[in-house]
């Protein structure tokens, strides 16, 4: 789908959390309205090259503005690290808002989850079902109190319809009580680190509900490894091709000249899934393409986001010198 | 989300999609605001309406079939179901979390299945147009034929709020000098704009000297009304009869007449076409099928004049740079309405879509 691209200027930044920034962007070619659950694509010059990042647009609408907030990844890939460089007056360019997570109407129950950064779209979500006087609670999970964005907003606008869940403080949330307190015509929310998703994906299949009521976005920015350097080999193309910590795989091995091909970037489509031969450490699915029983047998990698946590990967590829038919 | 410099028709608002009894547990594509829908009724009988293009390749969905509840894709197989949610996708293990078509609020109300396309959190069922006649036991509807109106559905509201075409327009059936010679009043609210007029002590027009006497056997001399309610954006509702002379109508005494109401609920297919559904409701010999017929013709007949009228006033206006209209007095009631349509329209432009700079 072909995107239109326009300019924005940074208008404010702030922080949120030691960890987090929200920034301020005034549209120039004019602001146009998104439903709760719509992000932007921003472009972010990393040094060598464009990249093209999702940022979730914060909360409703109002005041002609978009907001984002960025987390602050020392492990991130280079376009995050541009973001949070950004000053105000800076200029960037944008897609108008897109909406991948849209928030149903009408459900009995909402059940929302976010962790950490994955409060982006929740936010908004809460706001709205608050505003339609609909059956919903928000649960949002942190390390500590202080790595919880926008609380003073949650406090304002939801009062008693939302909690934190700090990790530091009491441990990890129990995901099967929490599910199990949701209507059976409910719908859960969950937007987080791969680790929080996978936990609520295996309670909700254990507890039978239809896969259809559990909607999730996960931009892969995180996995269950911290990003590190690994190697990748491909014997058919008698390559060997390292992969940094700030960049992905798939954008290692165009670099490298292998052709890939690849559409979402973020793990949903599966076009970039490659054949894994072996690999001398564990492979981090971040992709959300694979099920939980093809991620065990580690026989394909989604190359856009998922990685090796170190160690080395053996991977074949598609291209072939010969194309007979018989 | 289309950027529309000016929108045609506010989209928070109740429009009739199709007649209860037309919606099947089967495919229906119907384009409603300029959007392609497939509208189905599930196993349970609840209406059920997704926008017309899959999301995967973009072909229509009225060109799939329907798998219990959900609507199959007639390409690749994806499968959505009444939310728009993909439930199936093929060659792979899980669904892409992205997949959906967008579905739209649609209740079921007045023997009419109505279909909201604006912000779904807004869609409240207390404010479908009050068309109760079609469902009311001291009434008998003659349900319309739906007619295409090839025209902005604006110049159906424009036509229904001034009656005085009929003299023009319907002078076989409906029509006759003393209603345009006859003087009308006006009032509005928020929501409503109504026209009154009443005609004094005249030989009624066929279509009304025929069902005067269906019920009193002998032709008289009449007084005959006409209460046009308008309900923003696009419903009219017709009160029309005679009663003798002098019998007391205009104070309420309505027993020595013959009441109907026209029920009109015209939904933008695009800016310059239109669904039109219209019943005629009777209060009178209420269990006489034939009667039913017989006015169900009357009407058909009567509404396919307009419909000549309005489609070649809009192709007129289509190929017109002019600004169209000069007014009359007697456009009173149509301007009203459509200041109240404006004003939806104005409401629901998002107050902070200015252009920066």
């Amino acid at each position: 789908m072909t995107t239109a691209w326009s300019r924005a200027v940074v208008e404010s930044i702030e922080d949120a959390t030691p960890h987090i920034r929200t920034v301020i962007l005034r549209p120039l070619a004019g602001f146009v309205s998104y439903a709760p659950g719509s992000h932007i694509e921003i472009q972010v010059e990393t040094g060598q090259r464009t990249e093209t990042r999702h940022y979730s647009l914060v909360g409703l609408p109002v005041g002609g503005r978009y907001r984002i907030a960025v987390k602050h990844s020392p492990d991130g890939l280079g376009g995050s690290r541009a973001m949070w460089r950004l000053a105000p007056g800076d200029h960037v360019t944008i897609s108008q808002p897109k909406n991948d997570f849209a928030l149903s109407f009408g459900r009995a129950d909402y059940l929302l989850i976010a962790g950490g950064i994955g409060i982006t779209p929740l936010l908004g979500m809460a706001l709205a079902l608050k505003q339609r006087g609909a059956s919903f609670r928000l649960v949002y999970a942190a390390r500590r109190q202080e790595d919880l964005a926008f609380a003073a907003e949650l406090d304002a606008g939801l009062g008693g319809a939302w909690q934190s869940a700090c990790s530091a403080a009491r441990g990890r949330i129990d995901v099967r009580q929490l599910l199990s307190t949701l209507d059976a015509a409910g719908e859960v929310y969950v937007c987080g680190p791969m680790t929080l998703l996978d936990a609520v994906k295996a309670e909700w299949s254990q507890l039978g509900r239809p896969l259809e009521r559990l909607r999730f976005e996960s931009f892969a920015s995180s996995g269950h490894f911290a990003a590190m350097p690994f190697e990748v080999e491909l014997p058919r193309l008698r390559l060997k091709v390292s992969v940094g910590a700030h960049e992905s795989m798939i954008d290692a091995l165009a670099r490298s000249g292998v052709a890939v091909m690849a559409d979402c970037r973020r793990g949903e489509c599966g076009l970039c899934a490659l054949p894994v031969l072996s690999a001398t450490s564990p492979i981090d699915h971040r992709d959300v393409f694979l099920s939980e029983a093809e991620r065990q047998q580690n026989a394909r990698i989604c190359a856009c986001v998922s990685r090796a946590a170190g160690g080395t990967i053996v991977i074949d590829d598609g291209y072939r010198d010969r194309h007979d038919i018989l | 989300m289309m950027p529309r410099n000016r929108a045609d028709y506010p989209l928070n608002v109740w429009y009739a999609a199709a007649w209860g009894g037309e919606l099947e547990h089967a495919l229906l594509a119907r384009r409603i605001c300029d959007i392609p829908l497939v509208l189905y009724r599930t196993q349970d009988g609840n209406p059920a309406a997704l926008e017309d293009v899959c999301w995967h390749r973009l072909l229509p969905l009225s060109k799939g079939r329907l798998d219990g509840d959900d609507v199959v894709c007639g390409y690749h197989g994806l499968a959505f179901d009444p939310a728009g949610r993909c439930t199936f996708m093929p060659s792979q293990k899980t669904i892409n979390p992205s997949a959906r078509v967008r579905s739209f609020p649609i209740v079921e109300k007045y023997a009419m299945v109505w279909i909201w396309m604006g912000d779904p959190a807004l869609a409240d069922e207390t404010l479908v147009p009050d068309l109760h006649w079609n469902a009311d036991p001291e009434w008998t509807p003659a349900l319309g034929n739906t007619i295409h109106a090839k025209c902005d559905y604006r110049l159906v509201v424009d036509n229904l709020m001034d009656l005085t075409h009929e003299t023009f327009v319907h002078g076989s059936t409906l029509g006759h000098r003393a209603v345009a010679e006859s003087p009308f009043d006006v009032t509005h609210s928020e929501r409503f704009v109504t026209v009154t007029r009443w005609m004094k002590d005249i030989v009624p027009p066929p279509h009304w000297a025929m069902q005067y006497e269906y019920k009193f056997g002998q032709p008289d001399r009449v007084d005959r009304w006409q209460i046009i309610r308008f309900e923003a954006p696009s419903t009219v509702v017709i009160d029309v009869g005679v009663a003798k002379t002098g019998s007391g109508a205009r104070d309420g005494n309505r027993a020595l007449g013959v009441n109907g109401h026209v029920l009109n609920t015209m939904t933008p297919e695009t800016a310059t076409t239109s669904h039109y559904f219209w019943t005629f409701a009777r209060n009178y010999g209420l269990d006489d099928p034939i009667l039913t017929e017989r006015l169900r013709q009357d009407v058909i007949r009567v509404f396919g004049e307009d419909e000549v009228i309005l489609a070649a006033q809009q192709t007129a206006i289509t190929q017109n740079d002019r600004k169209p209209f000069y007014n009359l007095n007697i456009d009173a009631g149509a301007m009203w309405a459509r200041r109240l349509i404006d004003r939806m329209i104005e409401q629901e432009r998002p107050v902070d879509n200015v252009a920066a700079e």
